[in-house]
């Protein structure tokens, strides 16, 4: 007990404080508000300081990185929108805290349901991020978005989202996740092929 | 779960105790049925000539439109196995049980529980007051017939949200002030709480006449519930002689949140993600234990592949939680932020592995019924080999020399909150507080679960039962966690991460089970009964940070003040987790 201990251990607070100096100068300011010196601190490289100024700078988040859920609708052609929801209630089953609300209607010449939501509430102030709702999709209709950013100044005005404030183009979902959204549309495409041969083939069998 | 007593031994528990003792013969169950009578001497038989010395777990369970409440008695062997299940059946109407805090002094905060959530009086109880919730509090809540103010629907999914949903706000329908209900002729003003002198007459006032022949005034101090070293809303009355402790008692229950309730009223999947916000710090632990006990019910195995995962995330959950209590352990000595901001900066990097497979840092709701939601890329392989190959146990070694020998960390530590072995069996402390009180105990290799039984490790146990060697366990903890990591990441196969399709609504068979895993703060245990609807019957959270508060008062008794903080830093506590 001669305090040798504190002063070897505190060679260590010592050898912090000296490497992110000289870790600075190697990297000559590239290290700060530059997109590969955020990399860099975030990796199992970096050396000296971790510190991330947000919001000067921000992490890049990961593809699976889940926030708040939105609604994917497809581009047509001559520009008008095919919403990918048909109301089937999944996600509202799903969902842990219960904060969806869907409305369907049903036609009023046939009687049977509509296949698009009349509309489709998310109470974000309830919602838990869980992803259930994107996860058991079967029409890929609902994904979790990227944008954390959601501070307002009054809930009642912005946290209840309401079916044109939840959809977003299906490029935007591209872009966000580039990985899922390309695997989907291959195992789209792979399920469509096989349903057009499917049907060819009965074609041929019975050519009537 | 099979029967130790019959598998294991000679020994008639039911011809020793005839009329009184029998099996749980109903499908899907296993275990014993005392009667109340005998309870006590069951009990002791069992510790004494069985060698179940270690209460995992009380909890009750409610057979509501049945005039039948359970009351579940988990008992294991420290030396490892299989442990023995038994249960009391009370009558809903009249429900009163004799106490185990004689026996196993572990029973204590957990007879508290019941009695709070299912009015079941422990007869001979030290201490009978409620404990999660506020004593103007009417009804029991886990029984099945009690009903908040705005009570939706039994179970979910509700009925109003499709095909005609409506969305109205919860506090539109039930404003401030009618969120209460009260009991009849209760006026809120003029309540005054019984409960503050209950607690202060609870403590033992005998003292030690610790200062001679000089007189000193006892005192009572609160420390919280407000205050920075709790780690969240957590009091403790102390009582005090000059500044020494002569007796102390746990307040808690200020961030309860209705956690089994909630899980009542869930389907078993809408559980997985509220146990993230269990012990908020180690989800995939959370994950882990519910999973496991689903899947007992379930009768799934995940594939080899998801099994590898799970361990990889179990384990560095743990080093993330371990690395993180040693460096706050510090900051309640008084280093402030220069250790804990070490540690942390590791921790960040777990936590950008779990956003990447997982999708959050945090709340990673990663696990499913039957293997894991996704499959982790090379790119994550590769990640973790860099941490646990390279970075991690460096920074391990470096905060062990900058810390281990530091005498001010030695000085105040060494010989503080001494638990003995016994005592630490006996008040059912887990996870490092036990094992650095000299009992080689983890579940990991006391009841191998998943495929632990494949790994070379060690169990980390030190043997002086202070502040120093719980922190030493948890460094060398952090140590066996990489090695297994290592051994983890070599062996991963390829192939599926899940046991055919992952359902939104999985059928679970109906019967009791109770999963457990050595979670980075001691035995997480979750007990489940199902009677065969899509929302289980009772869903029990064994939750180690609140047992393991059974024993500060013990630890405490006889420190200064100063270290009272210590020693709950040692425990390391979660609140979340504490108060449910």
């Amino acid at each position: 007990m001669d305090g040798s201990g504190i002063i070897r251990g505190l060679l260590i607070p010592l050898k912090h404080f000296f490497v992110t100096y000289i870790d600075d100068l190697k990297w000559l300011g590239k290290k700060y508000f530059k997109p590969e010196g955020i990399s860099l601190r975030s990796s199992a490289e970096t050396r000296g300081i971790f510190t991330v100024q947000y919001p000067e700078e921000k992490l890049p988040v990961p593809e699976e990185f889940r926030f708040i859920p939105f609604l994917v609708y497809d581009e047509g052609q001559d520009g008008s929108r095919q919403i990918r929801c048909t109301a089937c209630g999944i996600c509202t089953k799903v969902c842990p805290p219960q904060c969806i609300w869907i409305e369907r209607h049903n036609d009023a010449e046939t009687g049977r349901p509509v296949s698009t939501p009349v509309s489709y509430t998310i109470d974000i102030d309830l919602c838990m991020n869980c992803g259930f709702c994107a996860e058991f999709c079967p029409f890929d209709a609902i994904r979790m978005d990227h944008d954390y950013e959601l501070a307002n100044t009054n809930r009642y005005e912005h946290d209840v989202l309401q079916l044109e404030e939840l959809l977003k183009p299906a490029s935007y979902y591209a872009s966000i996740r580039p990985e899922n959204y390309t695997r989907e549309e291959v195992r789209k495409a792979e399920k469509l092929a096989s349903k057009t041969i499917k049907t060819t083939e009965m074609d041929t069998a019975n050519p009537n | 779960m099979n029967d130790p007593v019959d598998s294991f031994m000679n020994f008639d528990l039911i011809s020793r105790y005839p009329g009184l003792v029998k099996k749980d013969q109903r499908t899907g169950y296993s275990g014993y049925i005392v009667e109340a009578d005998c309870l006590v001497q069951f009990a002791r038989a069992v510790r004494d000539e069985l060698g179940f010395d270690y209460l995992s777990m009380i909890t009750a369970a409610d057979y509501y439109p049945d005039d039948l409440m359970d009351v579940i008695y988990l008992l294991y062997r420290t030396t490892g196995g299989p442990g023995i299940l038994f249960k009391v059946q009370v009558s809903r109407l009249d429900s009163k049980v004799p106490s185990l805090s004689s026996i196993f002094a572990g029973a204590e905060l957990q007879e508290r529980e019941v009695w709070d959530m299912y009015g079941i009086s422990f007869e001979d109880h030290p201490d009978l007051r409620r404990i999660l919730l506020w004593d103007g509090f009417e009804g029991h809540p886990l029984r099945k017939d009690w009903k908040e103010p705005l009570f939706e629907e039994d179970s979910k999914p509700y009925k109003d949200r499709w095909p005609a949903g409506k969305h109205k706000r919860q506090e539109d329908l039930n404003p401030f002030k009618n969120n209460v209900s009260y009991p009849i002729g209760f006026e809120p003003e003029h309540f005054s709480s019984n409960n503050e002198k209950a607690l202060y007459d609870a403590l033992n006032k005998t003292s030690g006449n610790l200062n001679g022949s000089l007189k000193t005034d006892q005192i009572i101090v609160n420390l919280g519930p407000q205050h920075p070293s709790t780690h969240g809303v957590f009091r403790m009355a102390a009582l005090l002689e000059g500044e020494t402790i002569i007796d102390l008692k746990p307040v808690m229950g200020y961030l309860h949140r209705s956690h089994e309730k909630i899980g009542e009223r869930n389907t078993f999947l809408q559980n997985m993600p509220y146990t993230d916000r269990l012990d908020y710090i180690s989800s995939m632990s959370n994950n882990f234990g519910y999973a496991l006990a689903v899947e007992k019910l379930m009768a799934v195995t995940p594939p080899e592949r998801a099994e590898y995962i799970r361990v990889i995330m179990a384990e560095l959950t743990r080093i993330s939680s371990h690395i993180m209590t040693t460096g706050f352990l510090l900051n309640e000595l008084g280093a402030m932020f220069t250790p804990s901001l070490y540690a942390l900066e590791e921790r960040e990097l777990i936590l950008d592995i779990f956003e990447e497979v997982s999708g959050s840092r945090m709340m990673c709701n990663y696990f499913r019924f039957g293997g894991v939601v996704r499959d982790i890329s090379d790119s994550v392989i590769e990640k973790i080999r860099k941490l646990v190959f390279n970075r991690l146990p460096r920074k391990i070694d470096e905060l062990d020399r900058y810390l281990t020998h530091n005498e001010i960390v030695r000085l105040r530590t060494e010989g503080v909150g001494v638990l003995t072995a016994d005592e630490a069996a006996a008040y059912s402390a887990g996870g490092p507080l036990l094992r650095a009180s000299g009992v080689p105990y983890d579940v990991r290799k006391a009841e191998p679960y998943s495929i632990y039984d494949r790994f070379k490790f060690d169990v980390a146990v030190r043997y002086h039962g202070d502040i120093y060697d719980r922190y030493l366990v948890r460094l060398d903890e952090m140590r066996q966690s990489i090695r297994i990591i290592q051994q983890a990441i070599h062996d991963i196969p390829s192939g599926p991460v899940m046991t055919g399709k992952s359902q939104y609504q999985p059928k679970v068979p109906a019967g009791e089970a109770y999963g457990r895993v050595e979670g980075p703060k001691g035995e997480l245990g979750f007990y489940i009964v199902s009677d065969g609807k899509q929302n289980p019957r009772r869903y029990h959270v064994r939750a180690p940070s609140f047992i393991n508060l059974t024993a500060l008062s013990e630890m405490s008794k006889g420190e200064k003040v100063a270290d009272v903080i210590a020693i709950l830093g040692s425990i390391d506590i979660i609140l979340g987790e504490v108060d449910r």
